[in-house]
């Protein structure tokens, strides 16, 4: 159990590098997803089946699939110039580092606050999640769905191809 | 009893006012006219109906309290005695025939509507001035005929030269009006109130004769008097206010408002007869602002100008009379002076629009046959000022001024005074050969275009002329009965001696002017061209030289001093926080560069500090 | 077998949290940045599910489900928009955008 749990931390892990680090849409892409089966895995050592499920399901496999439509829709190529310049240190120094201070800071409270509980791999079965989001968390179900309408309705309107605005704009700028 | 006439008498200029200048433009300049002239002239017959049922006795009507803080209520009272009366004839009667007068000169002109209503808005004022039965209501009718005067010698407002005469005459006025302001505190602080009566009753039981207080009040009442009033040294004004219309000249500049300063005088007589040495300044500046305004008067090229210093010499007989005591007699001299002087300046205007707004008197003459109604008006205008013997009003009025100062053993005075008689003939004479006489000095002058009204044009004039002969002093009421009695009064010794002087004076300066100007010209033109001649001629045509007086003694020193004090020190440390907003604006303004990143690097650092502040700070970790 | 330290499944999230932060702020092109915060995400979607089995609470397990709606509402949303960038200035240039600057 210990031993899943490990190995696809490891996985997930390099597999984000991957993707901050990566030149070609289509491979950040895959590498994305990889990150994301190996994150199921972890739910699944976890002993949370479900979440494991739908983490492949809805993210891996429907969000992950948007992405790659995008990209084949616009066609995109590896940058190669930018590439060049941003190698330099000036370049990605200062937000590395100010990444890892952050990490560093919640490392640290992760210490302070003193969680000490082991997962021992019970099953969380999909019949408890259920019951709880009938139940009291019905609300949560609700405010879901809206969520998803109005991400529908704003997508679709903001998603035109045809953009009105275009034609007053000036015409130097667009082929 | 009287309350009906004098209150319509009041208001109906008010109401006049009111109309125009709300009017916005939409009357027309018949109609405005109309309004402008018709409110006068409906005041003045309230006003005669007011003198035919006067009985005598002084009648206060008050209409309401205007300000009520503790003991201090002054109201809006209206005091009618037979001062205010002859007053407020002069003002509605002279107004009604100035504002007729003015529908004929001002035909044409553009903004009628505007010069109607500050008319109205003057004669108001004038109005209040008289009538007000406390010192605050009459320094609002002084202040607002102060603002009449300036919005109307300003209205050419398109010449920068007419702005700046009424931006000097508001100025110059305005000091004399601080003075009349201190010398009320001086009066409420001393005696707690400023209702005229009861100040008049309260000044002799609370102040010596000649105590320093009394002085100090009286010299003060006279330095507002001096401002609004053109003596010697607020007289500057007086020539460069001729820029208005002629109706403007006459009506305030000769008739009504530069007369304010002696009604003051004579108002509060009481306060004044308590310090002497101020009454015989009042009569010391009357008499030089008198001879220093004749000589001026000899050497002016423009008509108006001969006029303004005519003006300002005979009030200066005025405030003669007022120095030794005859207050009757200077008032006497204020009617016959509005018929008069109204009667040159309106005939003046005459000749002025005939020949096409030609105000130099080198450039007219030889107009006696073409314009004969404004020649007769000159004649009989001139005559009166000079004082002819027996037939003008203006002998009757001047004679007794003359005679006040006899009695009153003023030699000095009196001297001045026969002096003036004589510089008086000679410059009308001047005045009448230079504009009638003669050949004609332009185009304009050959052929002048007489005016035609019999309303507008003859009717005023002619009325004028007849109030200028002695009919105008039969009219006159005596108001002897209000005043303290002063010597020539009761004495008639010597009367007769003065009325022979005063005779010999007038025909004397006749005599001269004729000899110099008809028989001895080319001698006259000579020695004027000359050497010390010329410069004296420059020295009076420049009154004395005043106005370079007053610029280097008072106006360069202070705008020099405006000049030092611009640099501000503390205005600097005033706008340090403003410096200090603009430097941290400069810089945030870079930190905007709208770029998506950098905003969520700024994000990612701000959540690190807080995090590492609870990761680091003991106890603050849940 | 022992159980998982409820800490060690924590740290994970940190550090994918931590990855999808970087390459928020390093990565100019809007695709990158779109996933850089699906990552971010997950990771939080990782914490509450670690939670969840931690305390064994089916409440967790709840709470993803709406993360997970969540990223799926700002995915949709952030690709139509990159559309949109993409067809004003053709390029995916973020830095391009900046008519807000001052």
């Amino acid at each position: 159990m210990e031993i899943a749990f490990y190995l696809s931390s490891l996985v997930a892990v390099l597999a984000t590098i991957g993707v901050i680090t990566g030149t070609s849409p289509v491979h950040a892409v895959v590498y994305l997803i990889v990150s994301l089966i190996a994150v199921a895995m972890v739910f699944f050592a976890l002993g949370a089946p479900f979440a494991g499920a739908l983490e492949i399901i809805v993210y891996a496999g429907a969000i992950m699939v948007l992405f790659v439509f995008v990209v084949m829709m616009l066609n995109l190529r590896p940058d190669a110039d930018r590439e060049l310049t941003w190698t330099h240190p000036r370049y990605w120094l200062g937000p590395s580092l100010l990444a890892l201070v952050l990490l560093g800071a919640l490392l640290a409270l992760l210490r302070q606050g003193g969680v000490s509980e082991l997962i021992d791999g019970e099953l969380l079965t999909a019949r408890a999640v259920g019951l709880t989001l009938f139940g009291p968390w019905l609300m949560v179900v609700e405010l879901a769905a809206i969520l998803l309408l109005a991400a529908l309705v704003t997508a679709s309107h903001v998603g035109r191809r045809r953009n009105p605005l275009r034609n007053t704009e000036n015409r130097g700028g667009s082929p | 009893m009287m309350a009906t006439p004098v209150v319509l008498s009041f208001l109906l200029p008010l109401i006049g006012t009111l109309v125009l200048a709300f009017s916005g433009g939409r009357l027309g300049a018949r109609a405005s006219s109309v309004i402008g002239v018709g409110s006068v002239g409906l005041a003045a017959l309230a006003t005669l109906w007011a003198v035919l049922s006067h009985t005598g006795d002084r009648e206060v009507i008050t209409l309401w309290t205007w300000i009520a803080v503790g003991d201090f209520r002054p109201t809006i009272g209206l005091a009618v005695d037979g001062l205010a009366l002859v007053m407020m004839s002069v003002i509605t009667g002279v107004g009604f025939l100035i504002h007729l007068f003015a529908a004929w000169y001002m035909t044409g002109e553009a903004g009628i509507t505007r010069f109607y209503a500050w008319m109205n808005l003057f004669v108001f004022s004038m109005m209040l001035l008289v009538l007000g039965d406390n010192l605050l209501l009459l320094f609002l009718g002084w202040e607002g005929v102060g603002l009449c005067s300036y919005g109307l010698i300003g209205y050419y407002y398109h010449g920068l030269a007419n702005a700046r005469a009424a931006f000097k005459a508001f100025v110059v006025t305005r000091i004399g009006d601080v003075f009349l302001a201190l010398g009320l505190f001086l009066v409420f602080m001393e005696l707690g109130t400023l209702d005229i009566a009861t100040v008049l009753a309260r000044a002799p039981e609370l102040w010596e004769q000649g105590s320093a207080t009394a002085s100090l009040a009286a010299l003060l009442v006279l330095g507002g008097a001096l401002g609004k009033s053109a003596q010697v040294p607020l007289h500057t004004w007086l020539p460069d206010a001729m820029a208005g219309p002629t109706p403007v000249s006459a009506l305030i500049h000769a008739a009504t408002m530069v007369t304010a300063g002696v009604y003051l005088i004579a108002r509060l007589n009481g306060l004044f007869l308590l310090a002497p040495d101020v009454m015989l300044l009042v009569g010391v500046i009357g008499a030089v602002s008198l001879l220093l305004a004749a000589f001026a008067a000899l050497a002016q090229t423009d008509i108006k100008r001969v006029l303004a210093y005519s003006t300002m010499s005979q009030i200066g007989y005025m405030f003669l009379a007022l120095g030794v005591g005859a207050f009757d007699a200077a008032i006497f001299h204020l009617v016959t002076h509005a018929f008069f002087k109204a009667l040159l300046f309106l005939s003046a205007g005459a000749v002025i629009i005939s020949c096409h707004h030609e105000q130099d008197m080198g450039k007219l003459g030889g107009l006696w046959r073409r314009l004969p109604v404004a020649y007769g008006g000159f004649l009989v205008g001139g005559a009166a000022l000079v004082a002819l013997p027996l037939i003008t009003a203006g002998f009757f009025s001047k004679d007794e001024i003359l005679w006040q100062a006899m009695a009153a053993d003023q030699t000095g005075l009196l001297i001045a005074g026969l002096l003036g008689a004589v510089l008086t003939g000679l410059y009308t004479v001047r005045l009448i050969l230079g504009t009638f006489h003669g050949e004609p000095g332009s185009d304009h002058a050959r052929h002048p275009e007489p005016g035609t009204s019999l309303l507008t044009h003859h009717l005023p004039l002619v009325v004028l002329a007849v109030l200028s002969t002695f009919i105008g002093a039969w009219l006159y009421p005596g108001l002897g009965g209000l005043f303290p009695e002063v010597p020539g009064d009761t004495t008639d010794a010597g009367h007769t001696l003065l009325q022979v002087l005063a005779m010999g004076a007038a025909i004397a300066g006749l005599a001269l002017a004729g000899w110099l100007f008809l028989v001895r010209r080319q001698w006259l033109d000579d020695i004027a061209s000359r050497g010390a001649g010329a410069r004296l001629w420059t020295l009076w045509h420049h009154a004395w030289g005043f106005d370079a007086l007053f610029d280097r003694v008072l106006v360069r020193p202070w705008q020099w001093s405006v000049r030092m004090l611009r640099f501000d020190f503390i205005n600097m440390i005033m706008n340090l926080p403003a410096l200090i907003a603009r430097v941290f604006n400069a810089g945030l303004v870079r930190s905007q560069n709208g770029r998506t990143r950098s905003y969520a690097v700024v994000m990612v650092f701000g959540a690190t500090v807080i995090l590492l502040a609870l990761a680091l700070v003991p106890g603050g970790g849940s | 077998m022992n159980g998982i330290p409820m800490e060690h499944g924590l740290i994970l999230a940190s550090i994918l949290f931590s990855l999808g932060l970087a390459g928020l702020m390093l990565r100019r092109s809007m695709l990158f940045v779109l996933m850089s915060l699906e990552v971010m995400l997950n990771a939080a979607a990782l914490a509450f599910v670690v939670g969840a089995t931690a305390w064994n609470q089916p409440d967790g397990q709840a709470m993803f489900l709406l993360v997970i709606t969540l990223a799926a509402a700002e995915a949709a949303v952030g690709l139509a928009l990159m559309i949109q960038l993409y067809q004003r200035f053709r390029s995916l240039d973020l830095d391009a955008a900046s008519r807000m600057r001052g």
